[in-house]
């Protein structure tokens, strides 16, 4: 639990002039949910594109599993892909597969049979939630929450150490959201994954998060349980987990512990 | 399930135990990490009655599905270390329920003609659709019409140059190729007979009466009615159409109103343009290979080609515009949620119109006979 699975260090990412990061560490613990939370625009979801290597920071160093994203080998490259699952915010599921077919991409690389990958995959999608005829419909055939569940369901594909989740509650109602955050909390537990979720949900840093990492600045301000955070002095961190929103979703978490 | 026993101490793990299955007798000895890549392993083929999983030092969820399988098949699965069950039991508990199936299996006579069927009612439907979208626009125009003030004329004229004006150069290229190559292979086959003057007459009938109309129709369905499909497709994708209807903005007045007004406009144009290429065509070809001059070229035109085989040929403009447009908006209008559906639609748009233009045109050829034009 202890060694860091993902680490970055110094890491400086910029569009043109408009610098995102700057001097930005973090380290991602092996076994771990770990929330990121910034305001709008502070570059959470830049911060994970840099991680699974869809954008190459201008200065510092990832590594995962301590192998450098930026400057891997073709070997190297091909071992990450295996070991990482992202679920993009929409889903992003190919619309010209079904679903059962898009849950198949990531093990169309292994040398299974293809009766065995296609029940593997109604087994990934019956665990993300779904229920069993979704398996054969077109991704435009869903509502918003069934798209994130197969959104979900590929991305555990192949049960990857390391899955990437973002905003995966945002547009859910608040009982389907709840729901989403169980089954995260529930796979991450069984499946011994160490979870990346970017997130601007209160109640899901609650339910699922071991420790949450706050972006502002440019830089990562704070990482801490959220009793830890909610005694920082800094104005945007004190209004975030102190805010009425934050007491609602504390007081609603404490009513579930009792 | 069955009863867990102890899990056995993991081998020695200074070097990462491999993977193998032995078959031995009825039993399936399983060691070393049971993931995903293990499947593959040719022994995991074989039916086992029974399976022993003590050796297991790691499983995913690949591995406690084959688990789970094999006891849903009446295989017993023992010795699973206590630590690797609650994956096991995770997987067991949401095990995709498999309704029974309905309807005929694929394949059958039965199927066939099920099949046959659907195809059939898609056909008539689509038919049908097209009378929908025809009436739909004519019931446009006469609300606007009605209500002079809520007509799109700014969109209407915006049409009418992508689908007028931005068309004249293509309309013109292809009709002057047309009409050189009648007029060669014309001249070509009645200098046998002596008859080479009649390559004019030949040149201004096909062109007036025929060709310019229809390949002007064909071009326009292939850039004007894709373009139309492919607009109102992308519209309806991004869901603007339902968000006009609920702002109270009627996309048949907005969208389908001018589009298909403007091409039925702008078709006799185009049509007549074509006309005058193709002759242009004609002429140019029959001055540099038969030596007849532009002067008599241009007499013997107005002399032998009657002007109704030219009235007979632009009256169907109008009603070829108005069938590309309406399949072009139609088609826009069936796209679903998805790209793949936006592509398939443009394409079916643009064979569809060719298919009904040529269709109108056949029609136009029996009436015209029949009334003696």
């Amino acid at each position: 639990m202890s060694d860091p699975i993902i680490t970055m260090r110094g890491i400086r990412t910029q569009f043109g002039p408009k610098v995102i990061h700057d001097g930005l560490d973090l380290d991602v613990m092996r076994g771990e949910i770990l929330g990121i939370v910034g305001g709008s625009g502070t570059g959470k979801s830049v911060l994970l594109r840099s991680i699974v290597g869809l954008l190459t920071p201008a200065a510092g160093q990832i590594t995962v599993k301590g192998i450098d994203v930026h400057r891997a080998s073709g070997r190297e490259h091909a071992l990450l892909g295996r070991s990482l699952g992202v679920m993009f915010q929409d889903g992003a599921l190919f619309s010209t597969l079904t679903v059962r077919e898009n849950v198949e991409v990531p093990m169309r690389r292994l040398d299974l049979p293809a009766g065995v990958r296609s029940e593997l995959a109604d087994l990934k999608i019956s665990m993300a939630g779904l229920p069993w005829d979704a398996g054969g419909k077109y991704p435009s055939e869903l509502s918003g929450g069934m798209r994130k569940r197969a959104g979900l369901a590929r991305a555990l594909a192949l049960d990857p150490e390391l899955v990437f989740l973002d905003e995966p509650t945002a547009g859910l109602d608040p009982i389907g959201a709840s729901e989403f955050d169980r089954l995260i909390r529930g796979l991450t537990d069984t499946l011994g994954l160490t979870v990346f979720l970017v997130t601007h949900d209160l109640d899901t840093l609650h339910a699922c998060c071991d420790r949450i990492a706050v972006l502002a600045e440019k830089r990562v301000l704070a990482t801490g349980s959220i009793d830890q955070l909610r005694r920082i002095d800094h104005p945007w961190v004190h209004e975030y987990f102190n805010g009425p929103r934050a007491r609602a979703a504390m007081e609603q978490t404490a009513r579930k512990d009792d | 399930m069955q009863p867990a026993t102890p899990g056995e101490p993991s081998p020695d793990s200074a070097s990462p135990p491999r993977f193998s299955a032995t078959l031995t007798g009825e039993c399936l000895i399983l060691s070393g990490p049971l993931r995903v890549q293990a499947l593959s392993d040719p022994a995991m083929t074989r039916s086992a009655a029974t399976i022993d999983a003590s050796a297991v030092t790691a499983l995913d969820t690949a591995g406690a599905w084959f688990l789970e399988k094999a006891r849903r098949g009446g295989c017993k699965v023992t010795g699973l270390p206590q630590e690797l069950q609650p994956l096991l039991r995770q997987v067991a508990a949401s095990w995709p329920q498999r309704p029974k199936e309905t309807g005929p299996p694929r394949g059958s006579l039965r199927g066939a003609v099920e099949q046959l069927g659907r195809h059939v009612g898609a056909a008539i439907a689509s038919l049908l659709a097209l009378v929908e979208y025809l009436g739909r626009f004519l019931a446009a125009l006469a609300r606007a019409l009605r209500h002079p003030r809520q007509f799109p004329l700014t969109s209407l004229v915006y049409h009418c140059q992508a689908v007028g004006l931005n068309a004249v150069p293509i309309v013109v290229t292809i009709s002057f190729l047309i009409g050189v190559v009648i007029a060669y292979q014309g001249a070509y086959q009645l200098r046998a007979f002596g008859a080479e003057i009649f390559t004019i007459d030949l040149v201004g009938i096909a062109v007036l009466r025929e060709l310019a109309i229809l390949l002007t129709a064909i071009v326009v369905a292939g850039r004007t009615g894709a373009a139309f499909t492919a607009a109102l497709g992308a519209m309806k994708m991004r869901e603007e159409i339902d968000a006009m209807r609920t702002l109270d903005i009627d996309p048949d007045q907005t969208l389908i109103l001018p589009r298909v007004l403007a091409l039925t406009l702008m078709m006799p144009i185009l049509a007549l343009i074509g006309d005058i290429a193709g002759l242009f065509g004609g002429g140019v070809m029959a001055w540099a290979a038969l030596d007849i001059s532009p002067a008599i070229y241009v007499a013997r035109l107005s002399q032998n080609v009657d002007v109704t085989h030219a009235f007979v040929g632009l009256v169907k403009a109008p009603v070829f515009g108005m069938l590309i447009a309406i399949i072009g908006c139609r088609f826009g209008m069936q796209v679903g949620g998805d790209t793949e559906s936006l592509g398939r639609m443009t394409s079916a748009s643009v064979v569809a119109a060719i298919f009904a233009v040529i269709v109108a045109d056949a029609g136009f050829s029996i009436f015209f006979a029949q009334v003696g034009l």
